[in-house]
């Protein structure tokens, strides 16, 4: 028995009984138990799949196609472990935070925590799943429980973005479904391993793609489905922007990579291929150049959510090979892609939080108005600065080992325009970071300083946590790097099933 | 297939096309809701054409499930979409008109 399901099952039990138990006092320790227990089940789950290899689960003991199966890999197991990780100290910064913890005239307290807990069982039920309909099922959890959490923000403006951002997230999910249908319509089968060995090139499986590609592109904030982004990652409150940047549009990259270089192997080009990175170059492109002119720290940290998920995109055309052949650089690029996506989830948690704790002790989050916040907010300050670090992949960062294995295969596989915008995109990412830090670390003229509310040691602490985070995935990468290798879809060929 | 279910499948893909050129091109919250409703009625005209698309006297029963959690999704972000969009119109900021839906 593994504790796959239970690391699904254990937010979800948790956010039912804060449901069901009105006004509880303990809801916040309840949640941070339970995300607690969340960050163990996912750390043996790393250990078995690291000891015992890639694994199928039976739930209730139907095989596929019958029944509907989970499944764990080096990938699942890494990114249901980072997810846990980066949960608990943004837990523990919901909890900190004094708006859950008065008995407001809203109520806050008796909904975030639900909601906040659904997002994460969702999460990892997405990343389990092996079955198309599954993940549908589970993209449509995390839409809901999302836009729940930017509408607590309780705010016109979170309202008017958290309504962009639902029918955005809604009009990709019926093209992602019609995807999964036509998928069904084409393979008889929803089980992933057995749509990549049945579907075959034709109309059905094209339009297939194409619609699960657009969907998701909606999803994950590709360019130019970006628009819904900026509004609903800024207006949310810093623990919720932290889970949606790092890990929400991240789990619509995660169904993508999957669908691409599993199910959908036998059918995509590599003209395909090349179109999605241009896309995502166009994204790293707009967003950072987007990011830098802004004029808010936290609208700036979300048009940076834009432009790296454009660079963790390139994945697609650097690892892809043509037909049925898989190139030497692919594994590489694939990894460095993914480590790409999980030392961003760190560092853009770590970048929100800070800039929530400087928006708290400021009182906005005006840009040329957080001068001299460094000498006040030392650790905040601090943070954002690794994370920054990270963001630009400067060594030894995770960025640096994800952008890396990304150059190195760019250059293998002779696509020499895609290191171009690799590094153009580093340099844009620095453009944003250094205007922040300089901001930060400069004198404050005498009439601008402010009087200074108190901010909370743990909401300082938390985004320190998350920025040695993405620091750590830099120092000691061969483990995380081999946990992805196993189970990935290029070196052992897919079974084909029956 | 038979003629009917390449009727049934032309359909869907109809309703879809409309559907999506409506939730694209219209502004107003409610006019765009029901237009994602119509797309999503699409897929679920096209898998139930999927189910009976074998000379099999018994139809496939897969897609009528993947029917069933569909309307359940839809209905729950459609109920939520509503309750946001009233929320919306009470802030006054948004423009928003309750009364106005178009028929269907």
């Amino acid at each position: 028995m593994s504790v796959a399901p239970l690391a699904i099952a254990l937010p979800l039990l948790a956010a039912t009984a804060i449901l069901l138990l009105p006004r509880a006092r303990g809801a916040a320790a309840l949640a941070v138990a339970a995300v607690a227990a969340q960050v163990i089940c996912t750390a043996i789950l790393v250990l078995e799949v690291w000891h015992s290899g890639a694994a199928r689960y039976a739930i209730g003991g139907w095989n596929a196609p019958l029944g509907i199966e989970l499944h764990v890999d080096g990938l699942a197991a890494a990114m249901a472990f980072i997810t846990a990780a980066v949960a608990l100290p943004a837990t523990l910064y919901a909890a900190s935070s004094s708006e859950y913890r008065e008995p407001g005239s809203w109520r806050a307290q008796d909904t975030f925590w639900p909601c906040w807990l659904f997002l994460l069982g969702a999460l990892q039920a997405l990343y389990l799943s092996a079955d198309a309909f599954n993940l549908y099922v589970t993209l449509e959890l995390l839409t809901l429980a999302s836009v729940a959490l930017v509408v607590l923000a309780n705010s016109a403006g979170a309202r008017r973005a958290a309504m962009r951002y639902l029918l955005a997230a809604f009009l990709g999910s019926v093209a992602f479904l019609l995807a999964v249908a036509l998928m069904y319509a084409d393979a008889h089968a929803l089980d992933l391993r057995l749509i990549g060995a049945r579907l075959s090139p034709g109309p059905l499986a094209w339009s297939a793609v194409a619609f699960a590609c657009a969907g998701l592109a909606m999803k994950s904030a590709l360019f130019p489905l970006h628009f819904w982004l900026p509004g609903a990652h800024s207006t949310a409150p810093p623990h919720v922007s932290a889970m949606l940047s790092g890990f929400v549009v991240a789990a619509a990259f995660y169904v993508f990579v999957r669908l691409w270089f599993e199910a959908f192997a036998p059918v995509v080009t590599p003209a395909a291929g090349q179109l999605i990175g241009v896309l995502g170059a166009m994204a790293m492109v707009w967003g950072s150049v987007q990011a830098i002119r802004q004029q808010r720290l936290k609208l700036m940290v979300a048009y940076s959510t834009v432009g790296q998920m454009g660079y963790v995109f390139l994945v697609i055309p650097l690892a892809q090979g043509s037909g049925t052949t898989v190139p030497s650089w692919a594994l590489d690029a694939w990894r460095g892609g993914i480590y790409l996506l999980l030392s961003h989830a760190c560092a853009k948690g770590a970048m929100f939080l800070a800039a929530g704790a400087i928006a708290r002790a400021l009182g906005h989050d005006r840009l040329p108005g957080i001068s001299g916040i460094a000498s006040r907010l030392p650790i905040s300050t601090y943070a954002f600065g690794i994370a920054g670090m990270s963001l630009i992949g400067l060594p030894p960062s995770g960025g640096f080992i994800g952008k890396w294995l990304l150059l190195s295969a760019s250059i293998a596989s002779g696509q020499w325009w895609w290191a171009v915008l690799i590094v153009i995109g580093g340099i844009l990412t620095a453009g944003y970071v250094f205007l922040v830090l300089g901001q930060e670390l400069s004198q404050a003229r005498s009439d601008e300083e402010a009087v200074l509310k108190r901010v909370p040691r743990t909401l300082e602490y938390t985004a320190m946590a998350l920025a040695v985070a993405a620091l750590l995935l830099g120092v000691r990468a061969i483990e995380p790097l081999e946990l992805l290798r196993i189970g990935n879809p290029f070196e052992a060929p897919l079974e084909v099933g029956e | 297939m038979t003629h009917a279910a390449e009727l049934y499948a032309a359909a869907a893909a109809l309703l879809f096309a409309l559907g999506a050129i409506a939730a694209i091109r219209r502004s107003r919250v409610l006019q765009r809701l029901l237009a994602l409703n119509v797309m999503g009625s699409a897929v679920f005209l096209f898998l139930i054409t999927l189910a009976y698309r074998d000379a099999d006297p018994f139809p496939d029963p897969v897609p009528h499930a993947m029917v069933l959690t569909g309307i359940v999704v839809a209905v729950s972000i459609t109920a939520f979409a509503v309750g946001l969009a009233r929320r919306l119109a009470s802030d006054g900021a948004h423009q928003e008109d309750d009364g106005g839906a178009p028929p269907g």
